[in-house]
């Protein structure tokens, strides 16, 4: 056997790497005595310390309701949501903090803007476009919408590299109010032009929502710069904490858009039998929100911002160049997606006859984490062909040293079911 | 005994289990069968269907088609072989640890399901046609 050659990582240094590892408790635990090898955190990320003990600083030191209490503690915690926010604005490039509304993840950012924007905007008749690569969550709640309204489903579709086939798109958008699309696939790893996408969804006269799921927490993005209206993610992909996401939308367009949830903390003037909406964002936030997963996702900003974006990214591309490199060597891996120039560090693939489910549970007896299934996106599978993809993510604090075990741990299931 | 999980995941995998996977026995439909049910794990997509056929209370013949992992799918195969020629009373008696017999270890939570899909798609089929005997 050729002995293998470690890349030379882009972004991150070695050093910079243990660093940064030494800030994951978790990555110390040994799943059946085994290292744990972390390569799903496309599906969600390890917390670092500093998200951790933000939390529990927050726990320890100043929880109270926020935008009531008129007393110390209280104050304290409505700036740290407050202040969060505006992290949060600045982290994706906007000057107002009022456009980034808390919701729980990116499924209920999506679902806020299929109820509030969809409703009052569609109708019979009208074209909602999506495309063949979308997560569950970004296809289900356009579904509801559709079935609601009348409105028509239409699909760009998705070419055999696992690109977007974009040769028909000027026909697809005619008649389109909505273009809703992924940044990133979840699955495949394709990179989407957004910023093009966007310009033409405007120029067709659509409203463009972007699930940024996959991409704000592995590239830099500026929604300026990407010119959507409406984008969604989750806090927990991004080092932040579950049960909180942000649905960033134009301040014109939140404006004008009825609540979704009701109750208290959006409101203006209550009476008996009618009610005044507060102002974007709390019209958007619906009693008491998460406050401490506010600040433990300010906390996962700076973190990022603190080792960089661009840096982030070109360190996950070029460890996925380096196991892209790797798994095209083994004898019956194959690998899904498009080639390195359009994608991250999301790597489907499957080894031979053996199912998916099978060989994550063999990968796992070796401590290494992937996913295995069809990933939320049916019917891309049914698309692929396959029944179920194995998926390896990669992030900030994986190694090159930890795509060698994947691929030791794909030799030993090759082994187990006898394929050469 | 360093490597002990990996001797479960080779113990869980043995020859056979990979002869079921890849040779499913019974695999197939029926024309016009006595009881049928299909049924899918949606977590990992697993899916089994099953037909059989029944005369005076007892399965005479049984196919079952699916997609899947090896473990739903070899344990599947190893169900049909077990109920053929048996009474629908045996069969009513089957239980997981039946299942886990035929697999032959313990398995955990995670995969449970997958090796019990078989039996369910069974069961459901029985419970389907028998819903008016349901002591049967
Ligand atoms: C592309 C994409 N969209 C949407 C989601 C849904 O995210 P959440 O479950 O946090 O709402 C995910 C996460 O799996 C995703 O990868």
């Amino acid at each position: 056997m050729s002995a293998i050659v470690k890349p030379q990582t882009q972004g991150l240094t070695q050093a910079d790497v243990a660093r940064i590892r030494a800030n994951f408790p978790i990555l110390a635990e040994r799943p059946h005595g085994k290292q744990l090898v972390f390569l799903d955190s496309a599906a969600s990320s390890q917390k670092p310390v500093q998200v951790i003990e933000a939390m529990d600083d927050y726990y320890r030191r100043y929880h109270a309701n926020i935008h009531r209490g008129v007393y110390h503690i209280s104050e304290l915690a409505t700036e740290a949501y407050e202040e969060a926010r505006a992290s949060i604005a600045r982290f994706i490039g906007t000057p107002c903090a009022a456009e980034c509304i808390y919701v729980r993840n990116a499924t209920e950012g999506l679902n806020l803007v299929a109820y509030s924007w969809g409703r009052s905007n569609l109708k019979r008749g009208d074209a909602i476009l999506l495309t063949e690569m979308e997560h569950h969550s970004n296809l289900v709640p356009w579904q509801v919408l559709a079935q609601q309204t009348g409105a028509q489903l239409r699909f760009v579709p998705v070419a055999d590299d696992g690109r977007l086939d974009l040769h028909d798109l000027d026909n697809l958008l005619d008649g389109v109010r909505l273009f809703a699309f992924t940044a990133v696939s979840n699955t495949l790893g394709t990179i989407n032009p957004v910023r093009d996408l966007a310009a033409r969804a405007r120029a067709a006269g659509a409203v463009s929502v972007v699930d940024a799921c996959q991409a704000v927490p592995r590239m830099p993005v500026d929604v300026t710069e990407w010119g959507a209206d409406f984008i969604a993610f989750s806090g927990h992909k991004m080092l932040g904490p579950t049960g909180i996401g942000i649905l960033w939308g134009r301040k014109a367009l939140l404006d004008a858009m009825p609540p979704f949830l009701t109750g208290g903390g959006m409101i203006g003037v209550v009476e008996l039998t009618k009610s005044t909406y507060a102002d974007v964002p709390a019209r958007f936030e619906a009693g008491t929100p998460a406050i401490a997963e506010a600040v433990g996702l300010a906390a996962a900003v700076r973190y990022l911002e603190a080792v960089g974006m661009e840096r982030i990214h070109q360190y996950e591309l070029s460890l996925a160049g380096y196991a892209l490199e790797r798994l095209a060597q083994v004898p019956a891996v194959k690998l899904y997606g498009p080639p390195m120039s359009d994608r991250t560090g999301v790597i489907s693939m499957t080894v031979g006859d053996i199912h998916a489910h099978d060989l994550a549970s063999i990968l796992d007896s070796e401590g290494v984490c992937v996913r295995a299934g069809h990933h939320c996106n049916q019917p891309l599978m049914e698309k692929l062909g396959v029944p179920a993809t194995a998926r390896a993510s990669f992030y900030l604090y994986n190694t090159p040293d930890e795509v060698d075990a994947l691929v030791s741990a794909i030799e030993k299931a090759k082994r187990i079911f006898k394929i050469a | 005994m360093t490597d002990n999980t990996f001797t479960g995941m080779d113990e869980l995998y043995r020859d056979f289990i990979l002869d079921h996977y890849r040779n499913p026995r019974n695999a197939g439909t029926l024309d016009n069968p006595d009881a049928t049910f299909e049924d899918l794990n949606p977590l990992c997509g697993d899916k089994i269907r099953m037909d059989l056929k029944i005369d005076d209370g007892v399965v005479t013949d049984v196919k079952f088609k699916g997609r899947g992992c090896a473990i739903s799918q070899a344990s599947a195969s190893l169900l049909t072989e077990q109920i053929k020629g048996k009474s629908l009373a045996e069969i009513n008696k089957l239980g997981k640890e039946d299942v886990l017999a035929n697999v032959g270890i313990n398995i955990s939570a995670a995969r449970l399901k997958c090796a019990l899909l078989g039996l369910k798609v069974l069961k459901s089929a029985l419970a389907l046609k028998y819903v008016e005997e349901p002591d049967l």
